[in-house]
C-alpha cells in the first residue's frame, strides 16, 4: 500500500503494509490502484490554483507537495499566519487535508511541513536553525540509503547531524547530506522554478548587461507593456493579473505581482501599477532577463463613452482603487452597504469598492452617532426603572452628569435568526453631558424583565 | 495721465511671475462655499478652497474620539460631487451617521490603511487622481514634508483634501501647534446644545474655531451641527448673549423643528 487515508490509519493501517496482510485484517476494505500520473497532473492543477490566489512563484513538490515563495505576497492576505489559515481553510473545503510552513528556505519549510508538530509553522527570520535542529533526518530530503546508513550510524535529529564534521560524511555517503544541509539553513540558494500556466500572453525581454538601477528597470517595464497590450488587443482580452518575473544572474526569481478590479488593456496605466512595486524588488547582482506574463485575463470589449447630455458622468475611479488596492489589499478596500438590522454593529456590511449601489438604504428618523466603538464599553450608570434614562454614569474613570437625553429607542434581538436573542431587548438612549460632549448608551434589557438582559449599561458610541 | 497704461502690463507680467514663483498654476481657483455668510466671508475666495489641503481637529475630548471633526467633515464631503475616499487606521466610521450628515453610503469607500506612512502615502493617490469629490483621512502626525507633498497633490488636481487630525493621547494632540503646508486649520469642539421647552436633547452645537487660513484671519464661529445635507447653520447664540440680526435668529427650518416635536 502507498497511502492509506484517516479512517485506515485509525485502524492502524500505514503505507507499506502488503494489501493481502490488510485485505486479511479487514476484508471490506476498499482499494484503488495508484496513479502517479493523475498525482502529479492533480498537484499541477492546485499549483496553479495557488497561482492564480496568492503568489506568481509557485513550484510543485512532488510527490505530495507545493512550495510558494510569498514573499511580498502575505501583506495581501492579512498576515503571513492568517494567509496560512485561510490556504489550509480553502484546501480542506475542497477535501485535502494540509499542513503548512513558512520558513526562509524551501529545504526548511519541506520539513517543517511535513514533520512539524504543528499543523502550522511560521518560523521567524533568522530561527531556522532551531526549528529544524529536533526533527528526524527523514525530513532533509536525503536518498533512502543514507538515511538508513546515518541511522546505523545512532543519528537520528538533524541538530547532530549539523554538528557532525563534514569531511567523513561526504567521503562515506557522497555529497548530499552537505548539500541539503546547507538548502535547509540558507547557506546554498535554491531557486524554485515556477509553472506557468497554459498559453499565457507574455512578453519576454533579455538584457545583454544585467540591469539593477530603478530608473531602467522601470524603462524596461515601460518596454514590455505596450508589446503585451498589442497581443491582449489582438485576443479581444483585458487583463486582470499581472505577472513580471525577473530572473537574477545568482538564480533567484523576483516577482511582482499587480491586480486589477476590471480588465485593463491601457498601457500607461499598467506601466504605473507596476512602476509602483520597483521598490519591493531585490535586484542583488542584477538581472538578466524579465518576463512580463498576464496570468489572468478576461473579455475585453470595446464601449462606447456614455454620453454626457443628460448628466454629468461621474469620473472613473476604478484605477484609483487598482493602485490603492495593490497597496493596501483588496480586503482593506471596501464600502458599507446598508443591512435591514436594528441591531447597529448588524446595520451594515462591507461590499467590495466597486460593487455596484444597492437600493437599500439606512433609515435616518433616529439620529446615530459619528464614531461607533468595535465594542461596547461597560460603563456604571444610575437611572430611574424602568424607562428613564440615566442620572450620571462613569466611563473611562470619568464621572459624566446627564444635563439632557432622548430615549428610549428599544431595540429587540434577532429571534428568527437566534434562538437565544428571543428574549433580549436594548435601550438606546441619547444623553448630553454638562460640558455638551453628547453619548449613545445602552441598557442590556428593558429595565423591568430579567430575561430581556443583563440591566447593565454600555457605551456604544459618541456624537458629533 | 499716459505713464498708467504703460504700468499695467509691467505689474500683470509681476504679478503672472509672482504667481509662477509660488507654483500656482493658471487654472481659476475654486470654492466650496459654506453657505453662512458669516463663515464665507471670512474665507479668502468666500469658501473652502479646491485643490487644497484643510485640517480639521476635534477640541478637548474630541481630539481622541473625532466624532465631531468626523461629521463636519463629511458634512464637506457631502456637498461635493462624486465619490469620497476616507483612509482610516482603525474603522470606527458609523455609516448612518455620515448619511445623516447628507454622505450617502453609495459614495464613500473606505481604505484601511495598516500604518501612518500607508495613510499618507494612499491619501496623496486619493488625491493625485482627481476624479474624486473629497479625500477624508485620519492622521495623527502629518509633517511639514508630508503636508506638502499633500498640498502639492491637491494642487495638480484641484481635489479636495481633508485631514482629520486625531490622537491616541491627549498628550500627542500639542502636534497640532506644528506648522503645515495646509491651506485651513479648523478645531471643532462640541458646545452644550440652547435646550428645548420639552425633555430631550437639541440640535448639536459646536465651536468652529479656524485656527489658521492661507491668505485669511483667524475667526470663530458658533455653529448648529450639519443638517441632512451637510449643511452648517449660524448659532442662534441665545446660551452665549450675541446679538444676532433678525434675520438669521429666525430661522425658516425651526418651524418644519418645532412641528416635528409638537408630534413627538
Amino acid at each position: 500500500m502507498l497511502s492509506v487515508d484517516l479512517p485506515a490509519r485509525r485502524l492502524g493501517l500505514r503505507p507499506g503494509t502488503p494489501v493481502a496482510k490488510a485485505q486479511a485484517l479487514y476484508p471490506d476494505l476498499v482499494f484503488m490502484d495508484a496513479d502517479p500520473d493523475g498525482d502529479r497532473q492533480g498537484l499541477e492543477k492546485l499549483a496553479l490554483w495557488f497561482q492564480h490566489r496568492i503568489s506568481p512563484l509557485v513550484a510543485t513538490d512532488p510527490p505530495d507537495g507545493l512550495i510558494l515563495n510569498t514573499t511580498g505576497a502575505d501583506h495581501l492576505h492579512g498576515g503571513e499566519h492568517a494567509m496560512l489559515i485561510n490556504m489550509i481553510h480553502r484546501l480542506s473545503g475542497a477535501g485535502f487535508r494540509a499542513k503548512a510552513a513558512i520558513a526562509e528556505t524551501w529545504g526548511a519549510a519541506h520539513a517543517l511541513a511535513r514533520y512539524g508538530q504543528a499543523s502550522l509553522t511560521v518560523v521567524p527570520q533568522g530561527d531556522v536553525a532551531s526549528a529544524l535542529s529536533d526533527l528526524p533526518i527523514e525530513a532533509l530530503r536525503l536518498p533512502p540509503t543514507s538515511v538508513e546508513g546515518l541511522m546505523a550510524l545512532g543519528v537520528s535529529r538533524i541538530g547532530p547531524l549539523a554538528a557532525m564534521p563534514r569531511a567523513p560524511l561526504t567521503l562515506r555517503f557522497g555529497p548530499d547530506i552537505a548539500r541539503r544541509l546547507d538548502q535547509a539553513f540558507g547557506r546554498v540558494n535554491e531557486a524554485i522554478i515556477p509553472i506557468r500556466p497554459v498559453d499565457p500572453v507574455q512578453v519576454v525581454r533579455n538584457f545583454a548587461e544585467p540591469i539593477a538601477a530603478a530608473e531602467t528597470i522601470a524603462r524596461s517595464i515601460g518596454k514590455l507593456v505596450p508589446p503585451l497590450c498589442e497581443k491582449l488587443d489582438e485576443r479581444g482580452q483585458g487583463v486582470r493579473r499581472l505577472d513580471l518575473l525577473l530572473h537574477r544572474v545568482d538564480r533567484r526569481t523576483e516577482a511582482v505581482r499587480v491586480a486589477t478590479a476590471t480588465p485593463v488593456r491601457d498601457a500607461k496605466r499598467l506601466t504605473r501599477l507596476l512602476c509602483e512595486k520597483i521598490e519591493t524588488i531585490d535586484p542583488g547582482f542584477g538581472i538578466e532577463r524579465m518576463v512580463l506574463i498576464a496570468s489572468l485575463a478576461e473579455p475585453m470589449d470595446r464601449r462606447q463613452t456614455v454620453s454626457s447630455l443628460i448628466e454629468e458622468e461621474e469620473s472613473d475611479v476604478s484605477d484609483l482603487i487598482d493602485t490603492l488596492a495593490n497597496r493596501v489589499g483588496t480586503h482593506a478596500l471596501y464600502r458599507f452597504a446598508a443591512v435591514e438590522s436594528d441591531l447597529p454593529e448588524r446595520s451594515f456590511c462591507r461590499v467590495s469598492a466597486l460593487a455596484p449601489a444597492e437600493a437599500k438604504d439606512w433609515p435616518d428618523h433616529w439620529p446615530r452617532p459619528t464614531r461607533l466603538l468595535p465594542r461596547p464599553e461597560p460603563v456604571q450608570a444610575m437611572a430611574e426603572l424602568p424607562d428613564q434614562p440615566p442620572l450620571f454614569f462613569i466611563w473611562r474613570g470619568i464621572r459624566r452628569r446627564v444635563k439632557c437625553a432622548d430615549g428610549p429607542e428599544r431595540v429587540f434581538g434577532e429571534w428568527w435568526k437566534n434562538d437565544t436573542e428571543l428574549t433580549i431587548a436594548r435601550d438606546y438612549f441619547r444623553v448630553e453631558d454638562t460640558s455638551g460632549e453628547r453619548f449613545w448608551l445602552y441598557r442590556a434589557g428593558d429595565g423591568e424583565h430579567g430575561e430581556t438582559g443583563s440591566q447593565a449599561w454600555f457605551l456604544h458610541g459618541i456624537f458629533g | 495721465m499716459s505713464a498708467s497704461p504703460d504700468m499695467k502690463p509691467v505689474l500683470e507680467t509681476l504679478r503672472a511671475a509672482i504667481s509662477r514663483l509660488e507654483g500656482h498654476t493658471n487654472r481659476r481657483r475654486s470654492v466650496l462655499p459654506f453657505g453662512v455668510r458669516e463663515i464665507d466671508s471670512r474665507l479668502p475666495g468666500g469658501g473652502l478652497a479646491l485643490g487644497a489641503l484643510h485640517e480639521v481637529a476635534g477640541g478637548g475630548n474630541d481630539a481622541l474620539h473625532g466624532a465631531a471633526a468626523g461629521q463636519f467633515v463629511a458634512g464637506i464631503a457631502a456637498r461635493t460631487r462624486g465619490k469620497v475616499l476616507w483612509i482610516v487606521t482603525r474603522q470606527d466610521v458609523f455609516g448612518p451617521a455620515l448619511k445623516q450628515a447628507g454622505l450617502s453610503g453609495r459614495r464613500v469607500i473606505y481604505v484601511e490603511a495598516a500604518s501612518e506612512a500607508d495613510v499618507l502615502a494612499c491619501f496623496e493617490e486619493g488625491l493625485r487622481h482627481g476624479g474624486l469629490g473629497a479625500v477624508v483621512a485620519d492622521v495623527a502626525r502629518l509633517s511639514m514634508t508630508a503636508s506638502r507633498r499633500l498640498q502639492l497633490a491637491a494642487e495638480t488636481s484641484g481635489a479636495l483634501g481633508l485631514a482629520i487630525r486625531r490622537w491616541r493621547r491627549q498628550t500627542e494632540a500639542a502636534d497640532f501647534g506644528q506648522p503645515t503646508a495646509s491651506a485651513t486649520r479648523w478645531r471643532v469642539s462640541v458646545l452644550p446644545s440652547v435646550g428645548l421647552p420639552v425633555p430631550g436633547v437639541d440640535r448639536p452645537r459646536w465651536l468652529l474655531e479656524l485656527i489658521r487660513a492661507r491668505a485669511g484671519e483667524c475667526a470663530d464661529f458658533e455653529v448648529e451641527a450639519c443638517d441632512a445635507k451637510g449643511r452648517l447653520a449660524y448659532s442662534r447664540g441665545l446660551a452665549s448673549g450675541l446679538a444676532l440680526p433678525a434675520a438669521l435668529a429666525n430661522r425658516p427650518d425651526q418651524e418644519a423643528a418645532g412641528a416635528r416635536r409638537a408630534r413627538a
